[in-house]
């Protein structure tokens, strides 16, 4: 498009160019320093951004491989961080795939079908979802508690708790995929109930199919936010070999037990994965936040 | 007309038998299972967990078999969902706010009177020296009190009796020779372990090495509910307004139970000036952090998505994904980063500050410093969401807005505050007001930076001058050493009054249609 462009352009631009770049260094400042503390020696040394004495200590112990040092000494590792990382998958993954089977059959009926009390039950829904779940962790501890009581696998200090209570937060993820359903023409699934299907093999083979976009997005934010969430978790998992990665990463950094280049490798190591996803699935998360709402 | 039809299984589609019966078994199972675990808590005596789980089941029977709530069958599951893990939750927490539901009164009253029902004294006044006898069927234990001596029959010592091993008058002790002292100190933990049992129902116990002595209950019920101590012989009277066993100069059992206290932790919040002093201090700052939080992540936002705008910018795609990163790296991970890089002692921020300005910030324990810490990594976390959205809404306006106000001679800064802020305003607002919401509940920045510090001086409850309400009210219920429950949820409940005017703001501004 051809813009009307004064003279000053041209100073305007590079003076963009080098305001962003100023600011993406001192973005990427924390992001740099933590890889280049990984690779130090020690736990309490500082030093330049290129280590002056690099040592894969810190890597060793991260991956759980104990640690000898030129003197012989060995050191354990601290911390179980990969099986912290596993714990922190399976319940992302287990939850995620459970998210997004319920809040899919109801996005469904929300999207499609008329009954009583469906507005009422959306709106109170989203508002039900803003309260934050902090604030009633006393409740949900006396809950999973007494559940445990009974049901074993479901008590305190176990990960089928995590995974239940992770289910609560579905609200959201109804409405996006509600304002998906809704942008799909009816008629679709009109034709195939003319040609005999029933209203599930309607939803199963016609809707489901055309809605995989936003199934994945849903999936992958379901995911994202399980992985992230620490305060049930802190609360509900007790046993160190339980903890996920959000919960056990803060053990590093206890000001009695400041373990700044573990917890550095630990970090990377950790963190890594989920940034690639996050960085590979972007353009559809970007879609995802914006599609129930402008679509409704 | 489309809907009708949806809504109501066709006939034509009979399932076959088998699924039928499998449906229905199926069905059957879950039920049982559900009604087990009913009667269980029912048992347990724990009625609102009890009634919670009658009416989830009910419900869904009667949704799964009710053929005109078909539609419902689709959305039970998440309701329930939400139902047992979002509203009940919330609502429990609004009862315990009017309750004194701590670490001191964590039981029913039923569990207190049984616990203090069972606890024991031992009586000096009758005591038996023992011997100890091997036999090829066992130990032998021989009593010998001042006016009655008694024996037991041959027991084991090794599998820790769990029942009481019974008594028998005896004459005389038994033929062969008793254990010496060292074996009887070899067997010191199990003989520790044993309770003998007299025929007319008396208790003993181990004392001492040489002795075995009575043991009675400690505390007596009497008809009016009263408990009497056995020993000192002062009575406590069950108090239900504070929750505890009381005397007459009102010394108190613990534990206590949990009893209804109506407004008074609401009164406390109010009345108390070491919790309101520091409740309106979190409260002022919750609010604070909100806006400047909102403020700051918007003008940062809004700036670089209107850099990334630009035509003349080459080079898009890799500005877009480098400043994205803080928001692609996981929250938790890169707040702890922060917390080491703002270390006092041997953090890299210091160290760069101390080269450069010879400046050595007490990051975590001035309140200022610690307060604009928290501002700063809370924006480097939140404005890729801001720029994010701004792209989006960006990309809305017409672009030859922008052409005219060039022709009449317009700056970037005029375009901004003329053109591009007011259009983007409005879909903006219900988004500025969620991500207000979200900071106010900001709780694992809170927890995993800085954990409140530092402390406000003066208070009686465990608070912060970084604290959110959020957290302070995570610390009242969790670190504080007396876990005072009750008055968490009073505070809780407070927040949640805000918290929900703001989403019904919020539901209002976005104009959300069902």
């Amino acid at each position: 498009m051809a813009m009307v462009e004064p003279r000053s352009t041209k100073y305007r631009v590079l003076a963009s160019h080098l305001g962003m770049l100023c600011f993406i260094a001192l973005i990427l400042f924390p992001l740099l320093m933590i890889i280049s503390i990984s690779f130090r020696s020690g736990n309490f040394a500082t030093g330049s951004l290129l280590p002056e004495t690099p040592s894969l200590e810190h890597w060793s112990l991260a991956l759980g491989i104990p640690y000898t040092d030129e003197a012989g000494n060995v050191t354990q590792p601290p911390f179980p961080v990969l099986l912290w990382l596993w714990n922190s998958v399976k319940i992302a993954v287990i939850s995620s795939v459970l998210i997004l089977a319920l809040s899919t059959t109801s996005a469904y009926a929300f999207a499609r079908m008329r009954f009583g009390g469906k507005g009422f039950v959306l709106k109170s829904m989203l508002i039900f979802q803003m309260f934050p779940p902090v604030l009633s962790l006393v409740a949900l501890y006396a809950l999973f508690d007494e559940i445990g009581n009974h049901v074993s696998w479901l008590g305190l200090n176990t990960h089928g708790a995590v995974i239940v209570a992770s289910l609560g937060g579905m609200a959201l993820h109804i409405w996006t995929i509600k304002g998906y359903f809704d942008s799909i023409d009816r008629s679709l699934e009109e034709a195939a109930i003319v040609d005999g299907a029933t209203t599930w093999q309607a939803f199963r083979y016609i809707l489901l199919p055309l809605s995989v976009p936003i199934l994945m997005v849903v999936f992958i934010l379901a995911f994202i936010m399980t992985i992230m969430e620490y305060p049930m978790a802190s609360i509900l998992l007790v046993d160190t070999n339980k903890l996920t990665l959000a919960v056990g990463a803060q053990q590093y950094l206890y000001e009695q037990n400041y373990l700044w280049g573990d917890f550095a490798a630990a970090a990377v190591l950790s963190g890594l994965p989920i940034t690639l996803v996050f960085l590979y699935c972007q353009k559809w998360i970007v879609g995802g936040l914006t599609a129930g709402g402008v679509k409704g | 007309m489309l809907t009708e039809t949806l809504s109501y299984p066709r006939a034509a589609s009979k399932p076959l038998m088998s699924r039928n019966i499998l449906k229905w078994g199926l069905m059957a199972i879950l039920v049982s299972l559900a009604l087990y675990l009913i009667l269980a808590l029912y048992a347990q005596r724990e009625f609102v967990f009890a009634m919670l789980f009658l009416v989830l089941t009910a419900s869904a029977v009667f949704v799964f078999v009710n053929r005109r709530m078909y539609a419902h069958r689709y959305i039970y599951p998440a309701v329930a969902g939400m139902t047992l893990f979002v509203i009940f939750p919330l609502m429990y927490t609004v009862g315990i706010g009017f309750t004194n539901y701590s670490a001191s009164n964590l039981l029913s009253f039923e569990r207190v009177q049984e616990q203090i029902l069972a606890r024991t004294y031992q009586s000096e006044a009758v005591r038996y020296g023992y011997e100890l006898y091997q036999t090829e069927q066992g130990y032998v234990i021989y009593l010998e009190g001042q006016n009655q001596n008694f024996q037991s029959p041959p027991f084991s010592l090794e599998n820790g009796n769990a029942e009481a091993v019974p008594l028998r008058p005896a004459a005389s002790a038994p033929t062969g020779e008793p254990l010496a002292m060292r074996d009887i100190i070899k067997n010191r933990q199990a003989l520790g372990a044993l309770t003998l049992e007299t025929e007319d129902g008396r208790m003993l116990t181990m004392v001492g090495l040489r002795d075995f002595a009575g043991i009675q209950p400690l505390y007596e019920l009497s008809e009016n509910g009263a408990l009497t101590n056995q020993r000192t012989g002062v009575t406590y009277f069950p108090n239900h307004d504070t929750g505890f066993y009381q005397s007459a100069e009102g010394e108190r059992l613990s534990p206590g139970w949990t009893v209804n206290t109506g407004w008074s932790n609401y009164e406390r919040v109010i009345t108390d000036p070491t919790i309101s002093g520091p409740f309106l201090q979190i409260f002022a700052w919750t609010l604070a952090f909100s806006v400047f939080t909102v403020i700051f992540t918007l003008i940062l936002g809004l700036l670089l998505a209107n850099l990334l705008q630009w035509d003349q910018i080459r080079g898009k795609g890799f500005y877009r994904t480098m400043l994205i990163l803080p928001y692609a790296v996981p929250a938790f991970i890169s707040i702890l980063v922060f917390k080491g890089l703002f270390n006092q002692n041997f953090g890299e921020i210091n160290l760069v500050l101390e080269n450069l300005f010879g400046l050595r910030p007490d990051w975590f324990s001035d309140p200022t410093m610690a307060r604009s810490m928290i501002l700063i990594v809370n924006t480097w976390l939140g404005y890729p969401y801001m720029m994010l959205l701004c792209m989006g809404l960006l990309q809305s306006i017409p672009r030859d807005l922008y052409e005219a106000s060039a022709m009449d001679g317009a700056g970037p800064i005029n375009n901004l505050m003329n053109i591009t802020f007011p259009l983007i305003l409005k879909p903006l607002a219900p988004l500025l007001i969620a991500s207000f919401a979200f900071n106010f509940n900001n709780f694992v920045l809170i927890a995993l930076l800085t954990g409140g510090a530092p402390d406000i001086i003066g208070a009686s409850t465990p608070a912060g001058t970084t604290d959110l309400l959020v957290s302070y009210t995570y610390r009242i219920a969790f670190q504080d050493s007396g876990q005072n429950f009750g008055l968490a949820a009073a505070i809780a409940t407070v927040i949640f009054v805000v918290v929900g005017a703001l989403s019904l703001i919020n539901l209002k501004l976005s104009k959300v249609k069902v």
